[in-house]
């Protein structure tokens, strides 16, 4: 795409719709378009691919990129600012305890809005804007939390001016994106039920979609908000809730169903053809012990398209059958348009957990492509005819110990794979590690939440960038991230220009050949926590990456 | 007291991990974050709910063979703040769902529902039961025969019982330990949640040889496609910047035998190896 191209663009997003007169923001449809000079949602565009059609920063120039600016994200009520350039801070939030890093805090797992020249971005109880240019705060938004896990936040939504976000005592809250001023929150899980809130909502026309999360044997939901007054649209149970439920004889009770879990931990994909939102649901509870039956139980860790305006099922694949590893197949999935033997598909890809990669065709949920992408994962059994992995139960927890590859936190996590049309190749980072589960709660009435087991780690294969073809499933080249450890932690960014970004295992954000696999500039600036991102700014090419508190912004001069 | 204990536990455990010093309270929900019952209000809880509830709820409230549900992880209990929700419930029973009305006081029922909120405030993370007093299973399953023909296959090309391995179970006495041990070739770690365990170098060792044909032999410090830090054997830490090829870096990994049996070993074999080395007293 041409700079010409894409500041038309540009101007296209701004001219309909002006609404307050704060700054442009973004327009349900420019949501449609593909990922460019702009970030206006969780994963850049509705298609998950993380696919920028900028090329500014390519296979030739990569190597003149120089750091802009760095700024701290500082959480909280106070403290010092980075540089001077901190920002009075909005108070928010119904706590009334004082404020205390959370176990997610200082660390920044999401992927920021990007939008008009600021960078909107937020950790659990915390959101900021900040100027894309200069890396200075605009404003910073805390909010006052009454508790709950802290593990983590993934981003924001964005609807015209308005931002919207999730707090982990489970709040949908709205801001004024100009100012940094709240317009509502509401109660959206409760809290009492011990339900959390990490994942970014995503916008679709007049719908804010909105997951949640929870431990302790409670049912998903995904919800959808109405985004000027935040009142309930629909609500999408993710497990049989009522007796004749679709699914409810895959559990020993409808008791068990209701406490089956099932939570849509990130965002999914939407394709607007069919107005269906793609999303992937979480690991059944209890999640590594008996007390489930021996049945599939529907809908945990599943791939599911619902209706954006009825909220209605239309599909369902399921990657992982009764699940007995926490293994939650909740991964971002990317939409493809692809040819499968010879004929134009339209089709959605996943990278799950449990260590298989699995290509559907998205209007139908028929399955095309199960397959094993981690190269030591050894927990199934054998495929069924219709792609469905049936477990060897000798992997399941065990009183002597089962030795299971991936580990419980699996061969990927949340963190977002990638695609490129050029290449045709999906991206997703692999982690071999293996794990002894023992199981400590032998009752076979089976534990609750995620008790039961204790796990230890007891070596890895390594871990990989891993190019796999879309079509067949097949890896077509594993690049290792070197030395003990972990890599891709934050996840992946494709671009036009032939790269692939990634943290690898050694603190370094690198840029890969998208074709092959070869390293072709990087810089050490600690282990990557979320997403490279991208933008275009005044004709040039941004490359923004997020170490724990600390927020990188890279540029060609 | 069980209470404190356990919130004096989970706070020295933030300390030992973490940069702040961290209060548990925000990070927990409202079952954790309410004022303690009173002890004898709670013991008494007990004792009428073990004679009342325990048949169909379970002696630890996780529910019991009659059907009565899991308290635990009840809505109906979880919503529940001081009695109001709970009482009732006692004090009329649920005949649609077949649970009797039960014969207790207003007192006596409120007591019971102290209890169950003691129970929940001591409910371990992610969902997990409260702890439990009973000791963990024997994970010793295996046929020592066998691992230790297994043992002579595959492990004794590096190990001897009459060398490294010699009294190893009186070193480690635990089975389970022992068994992480050897598996792991002596490299453990807890579970990482997000999968992205730090690992150590420890133990790998590495020759760099330069172009001009120097050659540096070390310990690995930290290595990845882009530089390699050597501790070399004055102990001075020499760091070599790499760029494809060059220099030449050969790694030796003393546990790359564990890896490749990681890949390989069932679980009836492993159990059997541990069966047979907790013999090696």
């Amino acid at each position: 795409m041409t700079l010409r191209q894409l500041l038309a663009i540009g101007s296209l997003a701004v001219a309909p719709i002006v609404l307050s007169g704060q700054g442009k923001g973004v327009p349900p449809a420019d949501l449609l378009k593909p990922l460019g000079a702009s970030w206006p949602t969780y994963s850049g565009d509705y298609t998950g691919k993380r696919y920028s059609a900028l090329k500014q920063i390519n296979r030739t120039t990569v190597k003149n990129l120089t750091l802009a600016w760095v700024t701290r994200l500082n959480e909280g009520p106070g403290g010092p600012g980075f540089g001077g350039n901190r920002s009075p801070v909005i108070v928010g939030g119904e706590g009334t305890g004082p404020f205390v890093p959370g176990v997610g805090g200082d660390t920044n797992k999401s992927s920021a809005l990007i939008v008009d020249g600021v960078i909107y971005i937020s950790t659990p109880d915390n959101a900021w804007a900040i100027d894309a240019r200069a890396g200075s705060e605009r404003w910073h938004y805390y909010w006052k939390t009454r508790g709950g896990t802290h593990v983590g936040n993934r981003g924001m939504g964005m609807w015209n001016d308005y931002l919207y976000f999730e707090t982990p005592d489970n709040y949908l809250v709205s801001l004024e994106a100009a100012t940094g001023k709240e317009r509502w929150h509401k109660v959206i899980a409760d809290f009492n039920l011990q339900y959390f809130s990490t994942t970014a909502p995503v916008i679709v026309d007049n719908h804010v979609l909105v997951g949640t999360g929870n431990d302790l044997d409670a049912p998903g939901f995904l919800q959808s908000f109405d985004p000027v007054t935040g009142d309930l649209q629909w609500k999408f149970f993710t497990v049989p809730m009522n007796p004749g439920d679709p699914g409810v004889d895959t559990w020993p009770s409808l008791d068990a169903a209701r406490h089956g879990g099932a939570q849509p931990w990130l965002p999914g994909a939407y394709d607007p053809d069919t107005r269906l939102y793609i999303f992937g649901t979480g690991n059944p509870t209890p999640a590594y012990t008996p007390g489930r039956g021996e049945g599939d139980n529907l809908f945990t860790c599943s791939l599911i398209a619902v209706n954006v305006d009825t909220g209605k099922m239309a599909w369902y694949f399921q990657t992982s059958p009764h699940d007995m590893h926490d293994w939650d197949s909740a991964q971002t999935p990317i939409l493809i348009d692809g040819v499968i033997g010879g004929r134009k598909r339209k089709l959605v890809s996943t990278a799950a957990r449990n260590g298989y990669f699995f290509t559907l065709d998205r209007v139908t949920g028929e399955h095309i492509v199960s397959s094993k992408y981690g190269l030591a994962t050894n927990w199934v059994a054998s495929i069924a005819k219709n792609g469905s992995l049936r477990r060897n139960p000798e992997k399941d927890p065990s009183i002597g110990g089962a030795l299971v590859s991936p580990t419980a936190g699996g061969t990927i996590n949340w963190e977002p794979p990638a695609y490129s049309p050029d290449t045709g190749l999906f991206y997703v980072s692999e982690r071999n590690g293996y794990t002894l589960f023992y199981l400590t709660d032998v009752d076979p009435r089976g534990s609750m939440g995620l008790g039961g087991v204790e796990q230890v780690n007891v070596g890895s294969a390594g871990s990989y960038l891993t190019a796999i073809d879309y079509r067949s499933g097949k890896v077509v080249w594993r690049r290792p991230y070197p030395g003990p450890g972990n890599g891709g932690g934050g996840g992946l960014l494709a671009t036009a220009g032939g790269l692939v970004f990634a943290g690898d295992a050694g603190g370094n954000v690198v840029a890969y050949d998208a074709a092959t696999g070869v390293p072709l500039w990087h810089s050490r600036i600690g282990g990557v926590t979320a997403p490279p991102q991208t933008y275009m700014l005044d004709g040039r090419q941004y490359l923004l990456v997020a170490v724990n508190d600390m927020l990188y912004s890279f540029v060609l001069y | 007291m069980k209470t404190s204990n356990v919130f004096v536990a989970a706070a020295l455990a933030g300390l030992t991990i973490g940069v702040h010093a961290r209060a548990s309270a925000p990070q927990q929900f409202p079952q954790q974050q309410r004022t303690p019952g009173d002890p004898a209000v709670i013991e008494r809880g007990r004792t009428l709910y073990s004679v009342s509830c325990s048949a169909c709820h379970g002696v630890d409230a996780r529910g019991g063979q009659l059907g009565g549900p899991n308290l635990l992880r009840s809505q109906l209990v979880l919503m529940d703040q001081k009695g109001e929700q709970i009482v009732p419930v006692i004090q009329k029973g649920r005949p649609d769902k077949g649970m009797p009305p039960m014969p207790l006081s207003e007192e006596d029922s409120q007591a019971v529902a102290t209890y169950l909120h003691s129970l929940l405030a001591i409910a371990g993370r992610q969902g997990s039961p409260p702890p439990s007093d009973s000791p963990p299973p024997n994970v010793l399953v295996g046929d020592g025969t066998a691992g230790q023909a297994f043992f002579t296959a595959r492990c004794a090309t590096c190990h001897s019982t009459t060398g490294d391995l010699q009294g190893i179970a009186s070193r480690v006495t635990d089975a389970k330990a022992l068994q992480n041990l050897w598996v792991s070739g002596g490299v453990t770690s807890g579970r990482g949640r997000g999968g992205r365990g730090r690992g150590s170098a420890s133990g790998i060792t590495a020759t760099v040889t330069l172009p001009s044909g120097e050659k540096f032999d070390g310990r690995v410090r930290r290595y990845d496609d882009f530089i390699i830090t050597l501790v070399l054997e004055d102990s001075v830490e020499r760091t070599f910047r790499r760029d494809g090829d060059q220099p030449k870096v050969e790694i030796r990994d003393p546990l790359q035998g564990h890896r490749e049996l990681l890949a390989i070993l069932t679980e009836k074999d492993m159990h059997n190896v541990t069966a047979y080395l907790v013999t090696l007293k």
